[in-house]
This record gives structure tokens, sequence and C-alpha cells, in this order.
């Protein structure tokens, strides 16, 4: 009998299991992540960056199955006039999306740009493969090798609204791979939003190229179903003069890995990444950032909270790096922990790396319990506990949350997390 | 308004005594000022009034208009009519003044089986309110406290006392950190608050406070009991003489 495929390459199985296009412009940055997947293999345990994150779920062949989540709360960003691109289960909703024309912008999806000198070519895969080093990033590599689908976004100007990508998770089984380019030419603007969890797995990939004095906002909020997982990728590289901001909210989930690989590579760029979770139970957040100051006078921030309750348990391994040169670099970084409970965990993995002599830079993290000072300074004045309590982690998640411009953003948000702390105390 | 009886309080994590055995009758329509030495007690009344955790009952009772206050919780307190100025007031970032003190009033109202408060008529009071105390509109939004001086601070907590209109008033040292004309302007609050339905608890170390919120009945207060009680004159005579007379005559 030939050997059992138990003893199979873990690597090789989970690459047998998908199906690369057989042509199109994408075929050679495919065919490189693939390379460069192979050589790096999947991520495992005893791998530096995952030993506070189990991987095995992430990279199996076959997606743990997610029951999906049912709620009458209207879906987040409702009342917000945005262009909606709906996929379910990873699946592109022509009839639930919006008409994908709108002016300042081009709007394509992976599956169907066929055309072979597409402008997305020079981007596809390519800040992915920078972001390969120092750190190796092997389901970003999967993910370019083997997306089924994705936007191709070209912002040449400020359209009128927001793009919003609505992820649908329905089929308790699925698992989604989808890659999206999002190309920002000198002085555009964009804000993008991205919402809902997607699938039962879900691999993401966003590269964004932001060109000098362009600005790119992003806010995310992933899903509510408890046992969905999901590993994204935000691969990002900013010219002279351009800003970047980056939301994520995160409420339940079983297992999420959200890693932001940001380059400063023009002067006087400026880049916030910022995320805010609230989670209990079952419940494993990971955010692994990743900014490289390869410029003079650049600014970079890092807020990450996490409320975590009842055996829930949060990761953040930040770093900021800045290269010889990129003087006077403003760098910032924080994140926090607030656990309601002796039961959770947060573990946390700050880096600093300078080689520039004239730079600031600072970073803490904590963890804490709720003030009790405070807490009784507001029940003192007649707000019951419960109220004072989710008062007070509101107030502790308000600084990540600030990081989003928009007011009626910010509101939506807010809302959100206020309504998990509410289910919470019924 | 405000019985205190025989009030035996210790520490709940060690076994140290810190009042011992207080009397107090505070009425309605009077200011009550408590001054002493440091670690009297003074501070360890208030936070036992309004429900602070860390401290044991032992013996005694505590009650506002007749209703038991030691059995209530903190946020029961207040809705039955009894505020604290605190002397440190808690910075709240991320929480904005107005909303913090809309949510407070409301509570209040509901608990006491009130119609609540709407926005505009909530907005249109507290205007008025602020611009007395020279509290200006920025203060109003910012995060509860955050970056305020030590002045803003306690001019908020008068705002918030002239916006939660309690029965019962304790001011803990709200004189600290104040220089003379933040003080005027606080007192001038206060002032504007008393009403013959309303008692007045003034807790400070100092004379000069209650130069300018004249006080019925000062008492004396040293190792956990209140060693003397007398009219305005018993504040001077503390300024002129120290402590150290009063209480070598009633030991």
């Amino acid at each position: 009998m030939a050997a059992p495929a138990l003893q199979e390459n873990p690597t090789e199985a989970r690459i047998a299991s998908h199906a690369m296009p057989a042509k199109g412009w994408s075929l050679n940055a495919r065919e490189g992540a693939l390379a460069r997947l192979r050589a790096m293999g999947l991520p495992q345990r005893r791998d530096e960056y995952w030993k506070f994150t189990r991987p095995d779920t992430l990279t199996q062949v076959v997606a743990p199955t997610a029951a999906v989540f049912h709620n009458d709360e209207a879906p987040l960003f409702d009342g917000i006039e945005r262009l909606k691109v709906v996929f379910v289960d990873g699946v592109f909703d022509a009839e639930a999306s919006d008409d994908l024309t709108l002016e300042g912008i081009s709007i394509e999806r992976l599956a169907t740009a066929e055309s072979d000198l597409h402008w997305a070519r020079d981007l596809y895969g390519t800040l992915e493969a920078r972001g390969q080093h120092p750190v190796e990033r092997p389901l970003a590599a999967l993910n370019t090798a083997f997306a089924t689908d994705g936007v191709l976004i070209n912002v040449t100007d400020k359209p009128s609204k927001p793009i919003s990508l609505i992820y649908r998770h329905e089929s308790e089984t699925s698992d989604a791979i989808l890659h999206h380019c999002i190309k920002l030419e000198a002085g555009a603007e964009l804000t993008l939003l991205e919402n809902g969890p997607a699938a039962a797995r879900f691999n993401k990939s966003m590269e964004v190229e932001v060109a000098d004095g362009a600005t790119f906002h992003h806010v995310r909020a992933q899903g509510r179903d408890h046992e969905r997982r999901a590993a994204t990728h935000i691969f990002a590289r900013l010219g002279k003069g351009s800003q970047f901001k980056s939301f994520t909210l995160t409420v339940n989930g079983q297992l999420t890995r959200n890693e932001c690989v940001i380059e400063l590579t023009g002067d006087d760029a400026s880049a916030h990444v910022a995320g805010a979770c609230v989670g209990d139970g079952a419940f494993h957040h990971d955010d692994t950032v990743f900014v490289t100051h390869d410029a003079v006078n650049c600014e970079s921030r890092q807020v990450f909270k996490k409320v975590l309750r009842n055996g829930a348990t949060g990761v953040f391994q930040g770093k900021i790096l800045v290269k010889e040169g990129a003087q006077k670099t403003d760098g910032y970084q924080i994140s926090q922990s607030l656990l309601l409970d002796g039961d959770s965990q947060f573990l946390a993995k700050p880096e600093l790396e300078i080689y520039a002599d004239d730079v600031a830079c600072s970073h803490g993290s904590t963890s804490g319990a709720i003030d009790e000072d405070a807490l009784f300074y507001l029940r003192a004045r007649g707000v019951p506990k419960g109220d004072a309590t989710d008062m007070l982690t509101l107030s502790f998640l308000a600084e990540a949350v600030e990081e989003i411009d928009s007011e009626e953003l910010r509101d939506e948000v807010n809302g959100r997390m206020s309504s998990w702390l509410k289910r919470r105390r019924d | 308004m405000l019985s205190i009886k025989n009030l035996n309080v210790k520490l709940e994590e060690e076994d140290k005594q810190i009042l011992k055995g207080v009397d107090l009758e505070v009425e309605a329509g009077k200011v009550h000022a408590i001054m002493g030495p440091n670690g009297s007690g003074k501070s360890t009344l208030s936070y036992v009034l309004s429900g602070k955790d860390g401290y044991e009952v032992t013996e005694g009772s505590a009650t506002l208009e007749g209703e038991d206050l030691l059995e209530m919780e903190p946020e029961e307190r207040a809705a039955a009519g009894l505020f604290l100025a605190f002397q440190y007031p808690v910075e709240i970032p991320g929480v904005g003044n107005m909303t913090f003190l809309r949510t407070a009033v409301n509570a209040q109202r509901k608990a006491r089986g009130e119609e609540e408060m709407s926005a505009a008529d909530f907005l249109k009071v507290i205007r008025a309110k602020a611009k007395e105390l020279k509290i200006d509109a920025d203060m109003l939004k910012r995060p509860v406290n955050v970056g305020f001086s030590g002045g803003e601070k306690k001019r908020n907590e008068i705002l918030q006392m002239a916006m939660l209109e309690p029965k019962m008033c304790i001011l803990d040292e709200t004189d600290s950190g104040l220089d003379v004309d933040a003080m005027k302007l606080v007192a001038e609050g206060v002032n504007a608050l008393r009403s013959a339905g309303r008692g007045f608890l003034v807790i400070t170390h100092y004379q000069r406070l209650l130069d300018h919120i004249k006080p019925d009945v000062v008492h004396i207060m040293a190792d956990g009991r209140i060693v003397k009680t007398g009219g305005p004159e018993l504040a001077l005579e503390v300024e002129n003489n120290g402590y150290a007379d009063i209480l070598a005559e009633v030991a």
C-alpha cells in the first residue's frame, strides 16, 4: 500500500486543494506567490509570529464549519450613502450590488478583469511580495496565488461616496479567498467600507497603493458570527504627503488574525492604523502590525484596544521600523486591553527598531480592569452600575474609535459596540 | 434632612477604625461646615455617605429625609438627592462632559419615576447654568474633566450639582487647589444653590472658603469624632489659633 495521505506535506496538501486560473494577467504574480508559499511553508505554531495564535484552523485543507449568526439589528453602514459591492460566501452577488460605475473611480472584479495589460498587473502581489520581509506571511502568499475574486479599484479623483464591500455569510462550510487591489492616483481620495462575516473561513488580502498627496480612509467591521475565522492582510505603500487611515472593529468571531503592513516611502506621509475589538468566551483576536518608515518627516500611529471577558484572548504584535535616513519620524504605538474578568488574557509584543538618530517614537502596552474610582464617580452622579461600566468600556475604546474621521461612521461603530455590551448584560 | 447617628466605620481591608461615633444633623436650608486636621476622618465621612467601596459601617446610622442611606447603592443615594462634590474629580476620556451629565440627569429622573429631559431642554438649561459658572461651550464638549485645570474641575463639579439639583450637597475640600478668584467663582455657584429646601455639608481644612460660603454651623472633627460644634466664630478661632488649642481644650 502507498503511504497514507496523512503523511503528506500540509503546505502541498493545501496547495493541491486550490486551483489557479489557466491564464490571464495575474498569472505571473500568482505563480510567483505560489513559489513564495512553497519556500516558506504554511505557518506553524513554532514560528516566531505565530507563538500566540494557533494557525492550524487557518491552514488546514478543510475549513471548520461556522454557524450563521441571525440577528434583527440593521446591518452596519445601512443608513450611509455608498456604492455597494456584495459578496456572499466569497462569491460576487451582482443582484445585491450596485452598478459599479461612479465618477472619479473605476471598479472591476478580479475574476472578470480580462485585459492583458491591466493596470492592476503592477500591483497584484507586488506589495504582498515586499511585505514578506523581514517577517513571512505565508497566508498572504496563499491568497495571491489562489484568490477567486476581489475588486480592483483605481481612484483618479474624489468619488462622491464611499465604496462599501459587504461580505455576507450564508453557508456553514464556506471557505473564501478574496484579493483587492486599490490604487489611488496623485491627489485622489477614497473612503472604503467593509463589513460582514464573509464566510466560515475567510482569507482576504488588500493591496493599497497611495500615490503622492492621496488620501485613503478605511473603516471595516468584521462580522459578528461567533464561529467564523478570518486571516486578513492589508499591504499599503504611501507616497509623498499621502495619508492612510484604517480602522477595524471586531465583534465576536472565533479566530481573527489581522495583519497590516505599511511602508512610508514618500516624505511627509502619515499612516494611522487602529482597531477596537470586543469579545468573550472562545474569542481569539490577533492584530499583527508592521510599519516601516523609509522617508523623512513621516508620522505613524498604531492604536489598538481590546475588551475581553469570560476567557477571551487578545494578541498584539506591533512593530515600528525606522530605516536609516528616515529622520524626523514621529512614531506612536499603543496597545491596551480591558479585562472584564480574571479569565481573559492579553498577549502583547511591541517592538521598535530604529536606525535613524533624529526620531520620536513611543510605545506602550497595558492590561487593566475597569477603574473603580471612575466607576464610583459615575455612580455617585446617579448612573446605574451597568450603564456606568458600559460607559467606561466605551471610553476605554474611544482612542481607537477616534481614529475614524467621519462622525457618522464613528457613531455607527459606537452603536455596534454598545449593543454588544448591552447584550452581555441581559 | 441629613441625620447621622453614632456612625462607626472601619476600613474593609484592615483593622483600622476611622469614624468613632459621629453624630450630625444637617437641617434643610442650613450650611454646616466640618473642619479638622488631616486624618481626622472628614473625607471618609463623605465617602461613606455617598457609598464608596472599601468601608465597613460597624455601628450607627445615616438617613436622608428618613431614608436609610447605608442600605442604598451609590446611584440610589444620588437619585434620592445626595450629591458629593469630589475633592479629586475623576477624568473620563472618551465621554463628553455634556453626554455624561445628560445621562446622569436622566438616570436620576428615571430612578425617581420622572420623565426624562429632552435633548433640547437639557441644552437650554445647561447653557444657562454653565454661563453663570464661566464654563464655555468647549468645556462642555470635552471629555469629562480631561485636560481641565484644578479650577475648571471644581467648577464642573458645581455645574453638575446645579444640573442635578440635589437636596443634600456634600462638598469635600472643594477649595483645595483653587486660587482666590477660582474659589470666589465656585463659592458664588454654591451660594446660588442655597435654598430653604437644601442642606449643605462643607468639608474644609481652612477657614478661607467659609468667608465666601457662610456657614450656619461649624463642627470640628478630630480622630473620627465631632469634638466641638459652634457658630461661624469657631472657624475664625481655628484660623487664628490652629487646631491644637481646641483639641487640648476638649481632650
